[in-house]
């Protein structure tokens, strides 16, 4: 099954990846992490995430640590 | 099965944190720096030439070995360091201002003189670390700290399109500009980056790429805003594409 792994620490909030996302599963999450800001989630259910790894290529800032496709 | 299609490239240091300010598309071009050196296996003979700018800090990123330089003087000393050691791979990694602004005479010349290094050039159209003053490239109306009612041509005249003037110098080997506003845009610009390398290691001269970013501190606007500008606006005055290319034969073609 398809997925990322989001570092939350490295995490800035600029929100970029919500955009990316085709399926739309990366949501603003209500945790906030050590640089006061809140995050973004992962939030995939279904099962749905392609693996296309167009959120982790637009990240700025590496948060987007790994992606699985399969 | 189940496999890995992105990871953290190896050429960086561990546990590494950009300290860009958040929605920058300054970490982009560092990772595509750090996924092209992995590709093409050189990064334990890479020195960098880092820059004055917000690529300050580039050295605590990239676990390469780095010389910082003063202010604009970074392809000054990628020339010595080239000249002294050719068997290494020798590049620089600077703004729109340190490059075309600063340090244009150094800059020009290394391409003039055909040096065997490569460039990379982040514009931003601003001077982003020192708080958004007035640029080489600041766009004609657009509003900056020290032009608050907007670049007009009467005072302070027409930006600066870097990779047309690289272009035309003889001893440039490549020379592009590429963005990185859309993700299908990051992919090109990679390539780009691996073709600016490739030339150094064949030996045929100067490889440069501009690279068109965003600076949503100083512009005043969310990052996403600002990737839109960078479409509309800048796009329209610093058209991307391959300006010279001698692997192509002899022909300048657009990549858009």
């Amino acid at each position: 099954m398809s997925r990322i792994v989001i570092d939350s620490d490295k995490c800035k909030a600029c929100y970029l990846c919500i955009n990316e996302c085709p399926k739309k599963l990366i949501k603003i999450g209500n945790k906030t992490n050590s640089l006061g800001n809140r995050v973004v989630e992962f939030d995939d259910p279904e099962g749905e995430c392609l693996g296309c790894a167009m959120c982790a290529v637009r990240c700025p800032d590496l948060a987007i640590t790994e992606v699985y496709k399969g | 099965m189940t496999v890995q299609v992105f990871k953290i490239p190896d050429s960086f240091k561990k546990d590494v944190k950009f300290s860009f300010c958040p929605g920058c598309d300054h970490g982009v071009a560092v990772r595509l720096v750090a996924e092209v050196l992995d590709e093409l296996k050189i990064r334990e003979k890479t020195i960098l030439a880092a820059s004055i700018g917000c690529s300050v800090t580039l050295y605590d990123f990239l676990n390469v070995d780095s010389i910082e330089a003063p202010h604009g003087r970074a392809l000054a000393e990628a020339t010595g360091v080239k000249r002294a050691r050719p068997d290494k791979f020798v590049f620089t990694y600077q703004g729109d201002g340190d490059f075309a602004s600063i340090g244009l005479a150094e800059s020009l010349h290394a391409a003039l003189r055909g040096e065997n290094v490569s460039a990379i050039c982040i514009n931003n159209t601003t001077y982003g670390m020192t708080g958004g003053q007035l640029g080489p490239t600041t766009l004609l109306g657009q509003v900056t700290t020290t032009s608050p009612t907007g670049r007009n041509l009467e005072y302070y005249g027409y930006p600066i399109k870097i990779a047309e003037h690289v272009a035309l110098c003889d001893g440039t080997a490549y020379s592009a500009r590429v963005s990185l506003d859309s993700v299908a845009n990051i992919r090109k610009a990679k390539q780009a980056i691996k073709k600016a390398f490739e030339v150094q290691l064949q030996g045929l001269g100067f490889g440069f790429v501009e690279i068109l970013s965003t600076c949503p501190t100083n512009w005043k606007m969310t990052p996403s805003k600002a990737h839109e500008r960078v479409r509309d606006e800048m796009m329209k005055t610093f058209v991307p594409g391959v300006y010279k290319d001698v692997t192509s034969d002899g022909l300048t073609r657009r990549m858009r």
